[in-house]
């Protein structure tokens, strides 16, 4: 059973501000990964506080300039299933098609699968482990097959999401409306990673609510593209993946974005890939070069080696196919 | 004539099921649990009783008034407060799908749902996949391919078959292999099962 906690449903965004920004109350949106955490001890919860009376924090819809927004409520199915988002940010459908399984696709949210916390088994399992509190990462010397190969110091988890790196392919910037009022910001900057603090893998403080996600009005000649390799077809974290979105002109890419799934402890931009194929035709040679700078700065752990052939695999074949789209 | 007349009662009466059986072997043990440690049973009881939350839950087209803690799960308040054990608890941590059951027609795992949060949604469970005392199409296809062999995930497969094909009539091979994959069978049954499912397509016609 759950341990003990008092459930509150507020009916305007800003009364629920005001509840979450009480020590010892979360916040409860789709709830597949609270729950869990609050079973296993991982968090813990005097209140929750239910924002799922919100509505205007659910959906998709499209503004005036082109630009789409979609509400942090927006279940992975709604989204995998909309056909704007298939034909105009596929990196992003296909993401949110990939997580998870059917049913947790059903009740899980783009606003929670953007903020869930790691999978590390230290983490979720009875580890004090340094990002509850403890004095180390049990995964620096333990079962580290599923760990960072890149971005990890003291704290080696890797971020969960699929549809982040897709987001932050796609541009994407996020709305958060919080005790001191209403920010946006790139997706980008929205994540947190060990170096600069080991306890939070976001910019999200205590009041704070992800309400909404802004894409870009789409783009002439963008395509985009996320391909996630695990362990088994299906219902399964990353082991690698890939988000792309590249503008091409006459064959030519004009722009791109790569970012990394399961490979750092936050969606992983690599930047020096993005400026080996922009300006070029993609073939062999070129994705070759910017799968190898992709893998240029990890460093694997005892055992996750492998990581950096899936990684190198994975973003070379993206790329090709990619092209031959 | 006064054995027919007790055969009778016997039929009419409820006697020991199964289900309240072990019911009974429950309370017996929790006693046993309480005797060893008085104090913080007490407390957390008083606490609970405290907290129990009105709560109006639509299964399978009946409605129901209950009193709720927040943290009980969708799966708890099925089983445990109205009896409805169709639905198996499996993993009880939203990965083995055998608690799944249809919110507004969509598969979902009751163990990761809190019943609070089904408030206002219809709920159907693998009981309300029957026609009566007759099994529903899905159901039937299951026995028809041989859909399992332990039987313990069949009702979160049958569920979640029902809602792959109401919102996908006619899965193709690919369809059914991801609409199932939220599904575990220990006893590796999936071949039958998609047999299962691409039969039960048929016969929900």
């Amino acid at each position: 059973m759950i341990p003990w906690f008092t459930y509150s449903r507020p009916n305007s965004l800003k009364d629920a501000v005001k509840q979450l920004s009480v020590p010892g109350t979360r916040l409860h949106a789709g709830g597949t990964d609270l729950l869990g955490c609050l079973r296993d001890g991982v968090v813990a919860a005097d209140k929750l506080v239910s924002i799922s009376h919100l509505a205007e924090l659910r959906g998709i819809t499209r503004t005036g300039n082109g630009s789409v927004r979609i509400g942090a409520l927006t279940t992975l199915t709604e989204i995998a299933e909309h056909p704007y988002i298939m034909e105009h940010y596929a990196a992003l459908s296909e993401g949110a098609s990939s997580a998870a399984s059917p049913q947790l696709r059903n009740q899980g949210t783009i606003g929670g699968n953007i903020s869930q916390r790691p999978r590390c088994w230290y983490f979720r399992g009875d580890f004090h482990c340094l990002r509850k509190g403890g004095e180390a990462c049990y995964a620096v010397a333990g079962e580290n097959q599923f760990h960072c190969i890149v971005g990890g110091q003291s704290c080696f988890i890797v971020h969960p999401s699929d549809t982040a790196p897709a987001l932050i392919a796609l541009e994407a910037r996020v709305r958060i409306t919080g005790p001191q009022g209403t920010r946006t910001l790139p997706l980008e900057s929205f994540f947190v990673g060990p170096q600069k603090d080991f306890t939070r893998e976001n910019v999200l403080d205590a009041g704070d609510i992800l309400t909404e996600i802004l894409l870009p009005a789409p783009a002439a000649n963008h395509r985009s593209s996320y391909r996630k390799v695990r362990a088994r077809g299906a219902w399964d974290f990353a082991l690698a993946g890939v988000a792309l979105s590249v503008r091409f002109s006459n064959g030519i890419v004009q722009l791109a974005r790569i970012v990394l799934s399961g490979v750092a402890p936050v969606p992983w931009r690599v930047r020096e890939a993005e400026k080996i194929v922009t300006g070029k035709e993609i073939d062999d040679e070129t994705a070759s070069q910017a799968a190898a700078a992709c893998v240029k700065d990890a460093v694997p752990l005892a055992k996750n080696e492998y990581k950096l052939h899936l990684v190198r695999g994975v973003v070379e074949e993206a790329l090709l196919a990619m092209k031959q789209a | 004539m006064e054995k027919e007349k007790i055969d009778a009662a016997q039929e009419s009466s409820p006697g020991i099921t199964r289900r309240g059986f072990l019911q009974t072997v429950g309370i017996g043990t929790l006693e046993i649990a309480v005797v060893g440690a008085v104090a913080p049973a007490v407390q957390a009881e008083t606490r609970q009783r405290g907290n129990l939350v009105p709560l109006t839950l639509k299964v399978n087209g009946q409605r129901h008034e209950l009193h709720v803690e927040p943290r009980w799960t969708l799966l708890y308040v099925l089983r445990e407060k109205l009896e409805l054990t169709g639905t198996k608890p499996g993993c009880d941590r939203g990965e083995c799908g055998a608690c799944t059951v249809l919110i507004d027609d969509r598969p979902r795992y009751s163990c990761l749902t809190l019943a609070l949060e089904a408030d206002g949604h219809e709920i159907t469970t693998v009981e309300g996949l029957m026609h009566g005392e007759q099994l529903g199409p899905v159901q039937e296809a299951f026995v028809q391919e041989d859909g399992f062999q332990c039987g313990f995930c069949t009702p979160g497969q049958v569920v979640a078959a029902e809602g792959l094909l109401r919102h996908t009539a006619n899965p193709d091979i690919g369809e059914i292999r991801t609409g199932m994959s939220g599904n575990l069978c220990r006893c590796g049954a999936y071949g039958h099962i998609f047999k299962a499912v691409q039969r039960a397509a048929i016969l929900r016609k």
